[in-house]
């Protein structure tokens, strides 16, 4: 077995790793980057669509466009090294971590570090999540496989088509499958409002004349071996219209019904996730339950934008940095989710810093207000032009805007919107 | 058509066929097995709950209640010979009444007069020290260490594997039509137009044994198919137990069970709804509640979830319930294997046993071959063994360092094992390797595999199916395809409200 000693592994060389790896190494530290494809970049190599990187380049770049900004980055440090076709299998956790990679060119290598980042991204929801009742034909697919069998391997999955959930890349494909000459009927979404972005509603299904059907379902799934067509049905107060159902005849579904962080490795070696994201609890410095194991980008929650992937695995990479000098302090006071507020990333804050916050709404509303108390004091109020789910809400808190706290009192961080 | 005239051909490559075959690739008689799937083990034995029975649940005077404890006992050297995942959990049967304790004392009878080893009653501290899930309500139960879990298609696959190496022929795709008495055999057409022709005929032929029998002018018989529907949890299910756990039965039913897998995840079923029509496996939302409502009560914990996928199966039941294996009263070298339900994958192995004296009683002449090999080889998984295990094992063959499916831990090696094992179906490679089951569902792999399959096969991207027949996942190449222009934007719907 080859043996690598190294200060910090990053599993997953996406946009989330390459980030923060870069940021690591930028300040002399040695990283060792595992990507299981034959290349990096990871999804944003299959979205060959523009619209990336508006906030953080102010250019509109497509998905393998924004990457490759990352890769010229990382491939410019000597201190970076990213282990391709290399799959992390196994973490022993301790002081220094076992980090064992599988690869059919190198056999099994383990990697020592102080640090890990865990950067793998998320995977999406599917049939089974969701239990659509019916048949199980061929003809199911979610819509980033389709988008990768169509965009990589130049494989179209069908013909007529419905999408199923109105997520972003069930839109994107919307698009894309019309461009190679499949069909698309129709886009369905449970929700009485979409859960993709605006523009993208605008530019893959209006510009195209595909129908969004809000507050209808797939009830059921029809054809023994290929998809033959599913049954419709609109949802009236939150129940099912079932008499007001009706068929669409098609051979392919696609499902764009959400995304999940893909942390099966980590849990397999201790690391607390939370429901709410399925992502790590983390603190204030994105460290995990796990001493030494960070995470970042959409392991630790879906992010809207890749954008903010960047942003937050660069962050990530700055706490990585205090740990390997010594400098890492305990965040140890507690963050939790207010009224209509489904989660509140970090799960913790500390005082005498930066805090920045991501979080979700459960609710959609136009003017609405974000409040943050400590231990029910208010302490920050800050106006919302427009609350959705599928919208991610930020806001930082200053050292300033924090009082000291003395070291065994808890002051508990409130986020609520209304 | 091959002139030569086997001595056996079973129709049908579910449990009960290929427990058969493999019994009788230890004689010496050339056999044939006729599957109309793509694959064996592709019909009722595909949904299997895959448990073990314990051998209490029947008295010795049904010829399933005799089969069942005679088979259970032996599948610890099936496994040392096959290496199917299967694990003797135990089975618990748990009771929430006095009344219901009455119940349990006459299936302990029963088990004991099975002659069933290791039964115990169990009062309410034992049942909750022997699995601390358990609803804290349950008074007490039967404990039977005799119980076990099983991956049914991986044993069918076994099964086939090891009476193919002892030189039992497979034909796939074999969809008997007509079959014709020529006196001395059968001659057998199947739907393509293949023949062939066998001495005797063994009708395996799960839900369609019925139609078979017909077919053969032997007994009219009528096979009633039973749904069964099941839900498969995630291996973090918080409601997992460590044994297979049963509500005291009904008068026709065992009630919806919590089964654990050898695999570590769990379902939850199975359903018992008759239906006429023997192709329909549509899963519903019917009774969805009442369902985890019942396995709630047994372990509270269970929750909808916890959900990766739901499937439905069909059970071959016959009219009375218990097995039909007798030689044919109309056919004399026809022996029928109608009616296997429950516990029909339990009593397979004695099954194949009690053919094949069936079959030496109707005149077939067996003489056990002295170069029998019992033994297949086992496939290293990589999510079995360490990594430095796996790392002399990649010395040999570096397919091991290629993980194909992330959720499952698979590599490229197993895949290619099972393709070469002519598991060339994307549901064939799911059910032998794994790829595909965990909880992305395929999301991932999928595309790895349809490539490792065209490579090893030479099969075009169109010609791979899901489980054969029409199931093709791809339809064309990028290129293909006329675009269309886009039809005029109409307001359809809500479409208008959306753009805000």
């Amino acid at each position: 077995m080859r043996e690598k000693h190294t200060d910090a592994v990053v599993i997953g060389g996406g946009s989330a790793g390459l980030a923060a790896a870069s940021r690591i190494a930028a300040e002399g530290f040695s990283v060792t980057v595992l990507e299981r494809e034959s290349q990096p970049g990871g999804i944003l190599n299959q979205c060959i669509h523009n619209g990336f990187g508006l906030q953080r380049f102010k250019e509109d770049l497509s998905g393998p466009e924004y990457a490759e900004r990352f890769i010229d980055l990382v491939e410019k440090q000597d201190n970076v090294e990213v282990l391709l076709e290399t799959t992390a299998l196994e973490v022993s956790p301790g002081p220094v971590h076992a980090v064992y990679g599988y690869s059919r060119h190198t056999g099994v290598t383990r990697i020592d570090a102080r640090a890990i980042v865990l950067a793998m991204g998320c995977r999406e929801r599917n049939r089974g999540n969701i239990g659509i009742p019916g048949t199980r034909p061929s003809g199911v697919f979610t819509a980033g496989l389709a988008q990768r069998l169509i965009n990589i391997d130049g494989f179209i999955p069908g013909r007529r088509a419905v999408i199923l959930g109105s997520g972003d890349i069930g839109l994107i494909m919307a698009r894309r499958c019309t461009w190679v000459g499949m069909e698309v009927l129709a886009v369905i979404e449970i929700q009485s409002y979409p859960s993709g972005l605006t523009r993208n509603i605008v530019q893959c299904l209006n510009d195209f004349g595909i129908p969004l059907y809000l507050s209808h379902t797939v009830s059921a799934i029809h054809g023994r071996d290929r998809v033959s067509g599913v049954t419709v049905t609109p949802m009236e107060e939150g129940k099912s219209a079932a008499a007001k159902s009706f068929d669409l005849e098609c051979d392919t579904i696609l499902l764009s019904v959400g995304l999940i962080p893909d942390n099966e490795l980590s849990r397999k070696f201790g690391v607390h996730l939370n429901p709410e994201t399925g992502g790590a609890f983390v603190d204030a410095g994105l460290m995990s339950s796990v001493p030494g194991v960070f995470a970042c980008g959409n392991v630790l929650h879906v992010h809207d934008l890749v954008d903010y992937v960047s942003e937050e695995s660069e962050r990530c990479a700055s706490y990585v940095i205090e740990y390997l000098r010594g400098e890492y302090p305990a965040r140890h006071q507690p963050v939790s989710a207010g009224a209509n507020v489904k989660y509140v990333i970090p799960n913790r804050y500390l005082p005498e810093m930066t805090n920045r916050f991501y979080l979700r709404s459960l609710i959609v509303k136009n003017k609405a207000e974000l409040i943050v108390t400590l231990d029910g004091e208010p302490l920050k109020r800050k106006k919302l032009a427009h609350v959705q789910p599928s919208e991610m809400v930020s806001f930082s808190l200053d050292a300033a805007d924090l009082p000291r706290i003395s070291e065994p009192e808890e002051k508990r961080l409130e986020v609520s919107i209304v | 058509m091959k002139n030569d005239i086997y001595d056996v051909a079973i129709v049908g490559a579910g449990v009960v066929g290929a427990s058969i075959a493999r019994k009788l690739s230890s004689y010496d008689c050339t056999t044939v097995v006729l599957e109309k799937e793509w694959d064996v083990s592709f019909g009722v034995s595909k949904t299997n709950s895959g448990i073990v029975h314990g051998g209490f649940h029947y008295p010795t005077s049904l010829l399933k209640g005799r089969l069942e404890a005679a088979g259970t006992i032996m599948f610890e050297k099936l496994q040392q010979e096959l290496h199917f995942p299967f694990q003797r959990c135990g089975i618990l049967v748990v009771a929430f009444t006095v009344e219901e304790m009455k119940t349990i004392e006459r299936l302990y009878m029963q088990g004991v007069e099975n002659r069933v080893i290791g039964l115990e009653l169990c009062n309410r501290d034992r049942i909750h020290a022997l699995e601390s899930k358990l609803n804290a309500d349950v008074v007490g139960g039967l404990h039977a260490p005799s119980g076990g879990v099983i991956e049914p298609y991986r044993f069918v696959f076994s099964l086939i594997e090891s009476a193919r190496k002892n030189g039992v022929e497979l034909q796939t795709r074999f969809k008997v039509v007509k079959t014709e008495n020529e006196g001395e055999h059968f001659l057998l057409h199947a739907e393509d137009g293949r023949r062939l022709q066998a001495r005797y005929l063994v009708n395996a032929a799960g839900l369609y044994a019925d139609e078979l029998s017909a077919a053969c002018g032997a007994e009219a018989f009528r096979i009633i198919p039973r749904k069964g529907q099941e839900f498969l949890l995630d291996r973090n299910a918080a409601g997992l137990p460590g044994k297979v756990i049963f509500p005291v039965p009904a008068p026709n039913s065992k009630g919806i069970l919590v089964i654990p897998t050898p695999e570590g995840t769990c379902m939850v079923g199975p359903t018992a709804v008759e239906q006429e029509d023997k192709e329909d496996l549509s899963t519903t939302r019917d009774n969805f509640e009442a369902i985890f409502h019942s396995a709630r009560r047994l372990i509270p914990k269970i929750s909808e979830r916890d959900i990766i996928t739901a499937f439905a199966g069909l059970r071959p039941a016959l009219k009375g319930g218990d097995f039909y294996i007798a030689v044919s009263e109309k056919q004399p070298r026809l022996i029928q294997v109608a009616g296997i339900q429950s516990p029909g994958l339990t009593a397979a192995p004695a099954i194949g046993e009690y053919v094949k004296d069936l079959l030496k009683s109707a005149g077939l002449v067996l003489t056990e071959r002295a170069d029998y090999d019992p033994l297949i080889l086992e496939v290293p998984r990589i999510r079995k063994i360490s990594p430095y295990e796996a790392d002399t094992l990649l010395e040999n063959d570096p397919a091991y360092g290629e993980i194909v499916c992330r959720c499952e831990s698979v590599s490229e090696a197993e895949i290619v094992a099972a393709i070469r094992r002519g598991h060339t179906t994307m549901d064939s490679i799911k059910f032998y390797t794994r790829a595909q089951m965990g909880r992305c569902q395929g999301g991932f792999c999928s595309y790895k595999i349809m490539k490792i399959l065209m490579r090893e096969t030479g099969m075009s991207i169109e010609e791979i199916t899901k489980r054969g027949g029409e199931s093709r996942l791809i339809t064309d190449r990028v290129g293909a395809l006329t675009v269309h222009p886009p039809t005029t934007p109409g307001k359809k719907q809500s479409a208008g409200e959306a753009e805000q």
